[in-house]
């Protein structure tokens, strides 16, 4: 069970977060001018690494605020969180 | 009692306290502070348990939590069962009763130990291997092997006992009461440290608290009184609290652990009523000290599981703390010094030890020359290669070890025994530290698994951290502690420590025996009875990995998890494929340590607390109306009202016909709703929903349907403009949560720049929907002041109103076909709008109806439930509900997906209604739609979603999927059922009212 520093409430129990998969895709802002495969890499393709992953999460049971975190799936150490919008931190 | 089975007083046993219980249906006694295994050794019972495969006769084995044969089911057929208990865990109290398992008749004649005999041929996988072919014959084995598998019973009544939970946060929390755990905890705490300190024995002190020796001083005191004076001080200490009788069961991330507080178990049934049983403690540290300790291990030679074989550790434990003799004609086997120290105990208080048996050369520390110097017969590079006795060791078998201690040679020496202590050294209990994540590396001096890498802020200290001499202990404490707790200096700095050094090591993995290995057993997993033959052969199989080998051979698979026996499988594995212990590794150690409770699982989250529950407001008038309920999402909804003695089917076609007749009434609460503000919400709703919001005049009401990114049918429901920037959303009950969260999602991530805002509001507001021809009627009656005329609130539109002076929104809005209202109220006025409406309906025979007739009336108009006609793989053009996505909208959420290759097939699965040829058929809901039942194997088309029986067509009409259905109107196919076809036909999903005249009349 994690501890994660919500960038909006601070520290708090895993349990009151929900992950929400690879952080940084973009969805394509006119789909419409897509191929089948163009659209199935933003729909389906999902990075699944060992070591470094940038990651969605939210507060779900808290201030509801989506945010990015910064995590070693090998060990579980975050390394950072930071709020939508904002540039991931450089490795 | 056999007094002569005691030896002098025990400070720690009460022998002015008689305790009396049962084992096997005979009547013992011990004295207080007893374990069951010390009051069955104390009675000279050391058979207890049958082995798990071949019913081998077992004893006890330890003294701890790692024992794998003394494992007991307690309080027979009560409610009190509980299987698997360890006799050397359970303390003993007055009523207890106990008895064998895994044997029948007894534990002393077993018809089981027959497997044994057939132990030749029921080698590793066996069951794999025998019991897969032919598939058929399954049914026929699997009665056997279940009858001959497992271990206790589980109990079949309720668990009376109470269970809690308790979460505790503290600075340093210390695992482990034995030395180096209370120096710990000690220093912690005096250096300002909130900090927590856990054992799992009933006191504290571990394994030195008893210790006798002459050879461990510490400040010229036997450690033992030394530790007692520290452990008495700890209770002056602030910042610390102590909790015995509590294991560390599971070590998680970020200093995550949870623990087992035992409360009662120990206590007798008088004292234990109504009390909490055990608490799961749930515990977040800042820094955790690990000190487990070690256990020790046994040595793998032939026949080496008899009763009466035991760690020579736990004999000593045995005859020190709790003054039990576990046998009168001792012989003890070793490859290192501890084995002598029990030798000298025993000796001092005068208990026979015919022989050490060393597989070392001599050995000349301090501890050895002792022994030596009390005559006790050391046979030096010796080995026992059998052993005799059935319920108990009668005598060993040894021989001299060849040079490279591979075989043995010369003449066999025979030597009588009750009692053989074995040491094959000791093993770290490491078990935590890996869970948590921690790295071990293997240190080829003391053949053990050190921790290396510590993943969180964690330290080991003392045994488990491989530190095993007392000086080295109190040495490494002083440097690691300080540095870990950043403090500058600690109370044990300068203590004179006097201890025997252990001079020459040597290990053998598996001990040769006379006879070729096929012709021994020499048990490494005593529980699950694999011996070293049986790694061997899976290794001769192909088995590598070592998580492969553990699995094939179930070493290590008990609920003891291979405490003891792990390492050698291990050694056995690297001696004989030559890969290095160090890149072989160890199996996973997963959680938990020692075997939980169920009940201390759940803890209070049992009966009405096993799940929260969400009731409307009108919940109680649905009770008191003799509503049954039905679970959708947490909530509980009114299912049907029977009147007297009426079936499920004959209430539900009674409301469905008052709706369609008279008047019905439902409660809707539970639909989700969302509140949705801001100068971009229509524009939000474009987006989000299939069809076009931009043109919803304010007043109005627009049925949506949502979609996920990969165009399937996601949630539906109406939503409302209640003004130029202010909707209301309703969602499906089950999916509120869901839907909301998505909303936020892409609120949030994908589109930050509109300015909308979302808030559920689904707790707020009770929804009473009246539906049927005098509908209207009764809704003027409760709002005489609102213009109900068509004109003014047609169909789709909504109306702020006012009954009495509190607000309502009226929606005219209908998922029955009915001309019906929709009252949305503050929630806590909810049931007594309500109870005005059924009174006022009384004169058109208004029916309370609930989701199951709700159900039928929507089917009969062909409207979808999402959930139950969708799965998840259906788009809008799969539910024939093209007329919902606008072709005009450049994008909305899904809308590329519904072109993609796969959902533009023609053949895809199609939503359909179904009508019987036998309209009194009634379809099950879930049965598979055939074109042709003759072919075999028969070609799925698709299967039934909601059928009914419809009292208002008074015929059998049902909804389905199937594929390429669309085309298909008229079609006639079949329905195969276990012992009949049914004949079905494709029709219109619109069964009832086509043109809607319902909405208006």
């Amino acid at each position: 069970m994690f501890i994660i520093n919500c960038p909006y409430c601070g520290e708090r129990e895993q349990s009151e977060f929900k992950a929400g998969g690879e952080a940084h895709i973009v969805r394509p802002k006119q789909p419409t001018e897509l191929s089948d495969d163009e659209w199935a890499e933003y729909l389906f393709m999902r990075k699944n690494i060992k070591g470094v992953q940038f990651e969605r999460w939210v507060h779900i049971h808290g201030c509801r605020k989506w945010f990015n975190m910064v995590r070693d799936t090998s060990n579980d150490q975050i390394h950072a969180v930071y709020k939508m919008g904002e540039k991931p931190p450089v490795k | 009692m056999t007094k002569n089975l005691r030896t002098k007083a025990s400070k720690f046993i009460d022998e002015t306290t008689r305790i009396s219980f049962k084992f096997d249906g005979k009547v013992y006694y011990g004295y207080k502070g007893d374990t069951l295994a010390s009051a069955l050794i104390a009675n000279g019972i050391h058979l207890v348990a049958r082995s798990f495969k071949y019913h081998r006769p077992r004893g006890i084995m330890t003294a701890g939590s790692e024992e794998p044969n003394a494992i007991v089911q307690v309080n027979g057929n009560s409610a009190y069962t509980e299987p698997n208990v360890r006799a050397t865990e359970i303390e003993i109290y007055d009523g207890l009763e106990a008895s064998s398992q895994n044997c029948w008749p007894n534990v002393n004649f077993d018809i089981g130990g027959i497997n044994n005999i057939l132990s030749p041929v029921l080698p590793a996988g066996f069951y794999y291997k025998t019991f897969m072919w032919p598939a058929s014959f399954w049914e026929k084995y699997e009665y056997f092997i279940r009858k001959s598998a497992g271990l206790g019973k589980s109990p079949t009544k309720p668990d009376p006992d109470i269970y809690e939970h308790k979460h505790i946060h503290c600075d340093v929390l210390v695992i482990g009461g034995g030395i180096s755990g209370i120096m710990a905890a000690k220093t912690a705490a005096e250096n300002n440290f909130k900090t927590l300190l856990l054992d799992e024995k009933p006191h504290l002190g571990g394994s030195t608290i008893y210790q006798n020796s002459d050879f461990d001083k510490i400040n010229n005191q036997s450690s033992s009184t030394w530790l007692e004076n520290e452990i008495s001080k700890l209770k002056d200490i602030k910042n610390l609290e102590i909790k015995t009788r509590t294991s560390v069961v599971a070590y998680h991330g970020y200093n995550f652990l949870l623990a087992r507080e035992n409360l009662t178990d120990h206590l007798p049934f008088d004292k234990k009523k109504n009390k909490i049983r055990q608490r799961l403690i749930k515990i977040r540290a800042k820094k955790v000290i690990v000190a487990t300790g070690s256990i020790e291990r046994p040595l793998i030679f032939n026949n080496n599981d008899r009763p009466g074989i035991i760690l020579s550790s736990a004999i000593k434990k045995y005859s020190d703390y709790y003054g039990v003799i576990c046998g009168n004609e001792n012989v003890l086997f070793t490859n290192n010094d501890s084995a002598y120290e029990t030798a000298i105990s025993l000796f001092n208080k005068g208990i026979r030890v015919n022989a050490i048996i060393d597989i070392r050369d001599k050995v000349t520390s301090s501890i050895v020359n002792q022994a030596e110097k009390l005559s006790i017969k050391i046979y030096n590079s010796f080995t026992i290669v059998d052993t005799s006795g059935y319920r108990r060791i009668k005598n060993i078998s040894i021989m001299k070890l060849s040079k490279d201690g591979q075989s043995v040679t010369g003449s066999k020496t025979q030597i009588n025994c009750d009692c053989l202590g074995v040491s094959g050294g000791w093993t770290p209990a490491v078990h935590l530290f890996t869970q948590s994540g921690g790295k071990l590396k293997f240190d080829y001096d003391d053949n053990v698994f050190k921790p290396n890498k510590y993943p969180s802020d964690q330290i080991s200290i003392g045994a488990c951290n491989g530190e095993f001499d007392l000086d080295t202990i109190i040495k490494n404490f002083n440097n690691n502690v300080k540095t870990y707790l950043g403090i500058e200096k600690t109370s044990y700095e300068n203590l004179n420590i006097s201890a025997s050094k252990e001079i020459l090591k040597k290990n053998i993995w598996l001990l040769p025996s006379n006879k070729p290995i096929g012709k021994t057993k020499s048990f490494v997993d005593f529980q699950n009875d694999a011996t070293a033959k049986d790694i061997k052969l899976a290794l001769r199989e192909g088995f590598r990995s070592i998580e492969h080998v553990k699995r094939y051979t179930t070493t290590g698979m008990g609920t003891d998890q291979g405490k003891l026996g792990n390492m050698h499988a291990l050694g056995i594995i690297s001696d004989t494929s030559g890969v290095k212990m160090s890149d072989l590794g160890t199996t996973t150690f997963r959680p938990p340590y020692t075997p939980l409770t169920f009940g201390t699982i759940v803890g209070r989250n049992v009966g009405e607390f096993f799940d929260i529950f969400r009731k409307t407001p009108m919940h109680d008038w649905h009770v008191k109306n003799n509503a049954e309920f039905e679970n959708v999402g947490q909530w509980k909804r009114a299912w049907y009202y029977p009147k007297k003695n009426e079936s499920m089917h004959d209430a539900v076609q009674r409301e469905s016909k008052a709706a369609r007749d008279g008047a019905g009434i439902l409660d809707a609460s539970t639909l989700g709703k969302i509140d949705i503000q801001g100068s971009d919400a229509s524009e939000f709703l474009n987006r989000v929903y299939t069809n076009a919001w931009s043109k919803l005049a304010v007043g109005k009401c627009r049925y949506g349907l949502m979609l996920n990114e990969d165009g399937m049918v996601y949630d539906d429901g109406v939503t409302t403009r209640l003004d130029e920037n202010h909707y209301i959303m309703t969602t499906t009950t089950g999916g509120a949560a869901t839907v909301l969260g998505k909303l936020e999602d892409y609120l949030q991530t994908e589109w930050p720049e509109l300015d909308v805002y979302l808030t559920s509001v689904t707790d707020h507001f009770a929804t009473i929907s009246v539906c049927g021809p005098h509908s209207k009627k009764i809704v003027k009656k409760i709002i005489p002041d609102l213009d109900l005329s068509d004109e003014k609130f047609p169909h789709m539109s909504f109306k702020n109103a006012k009954i009495g002076n509190i607000k309502c929104r009226v929606m005219r809005i209908s998922f029955t076909g009915e001309q019906s209202y929709e009252i949305n109220i503050q929630a806590n006025f909810g049931k007594s709008v309500w109870e005005k409406c059924i009174e006022a309906g009384e004169e058109f025979n208004i029916t309370p109806y609930g989701t199951e007739t709700m159900h039928l009336l929507r089917a009969e108009k062909g409207f979808i439930i999402v959930g139950q006609d969708t799965d998840a793989t259906l788009t809008p053009i799969d539910l024939q509900m093209d007329w919902i996505v606008s072709k005009k909208k450049y994008d909305f959420i899904g809308k590329r997906s519904l072109y993609r290759s796969d959902t533009i097939r023609e053949d895809r699965k199609q939503l359909v209604g179904i009508i019987t040829e036998d309209p009194k058929e009634v379809l099950e809901e879930g049965a598979q739609i055939v074109a042709d039942v003759s072919k075999k194997p028969v070609e799925m088309l698709g299967h039934i979603t909601s059928s009914y029986f419809s009292p208002n067509l008074n015929k059998s009409i049902a909804l389905g999927v199937v594929k390429g259905g669309k085309d298909m109107l008229g079609k006639k196919l079949f329905v195969p059922m276990k012992n009949k076809v049914i004949n079905v036909q494709i029709a219109d999903p619109v069964f009832l009212d086509k043109d809607n005249k319902r909405l208006n009349a």
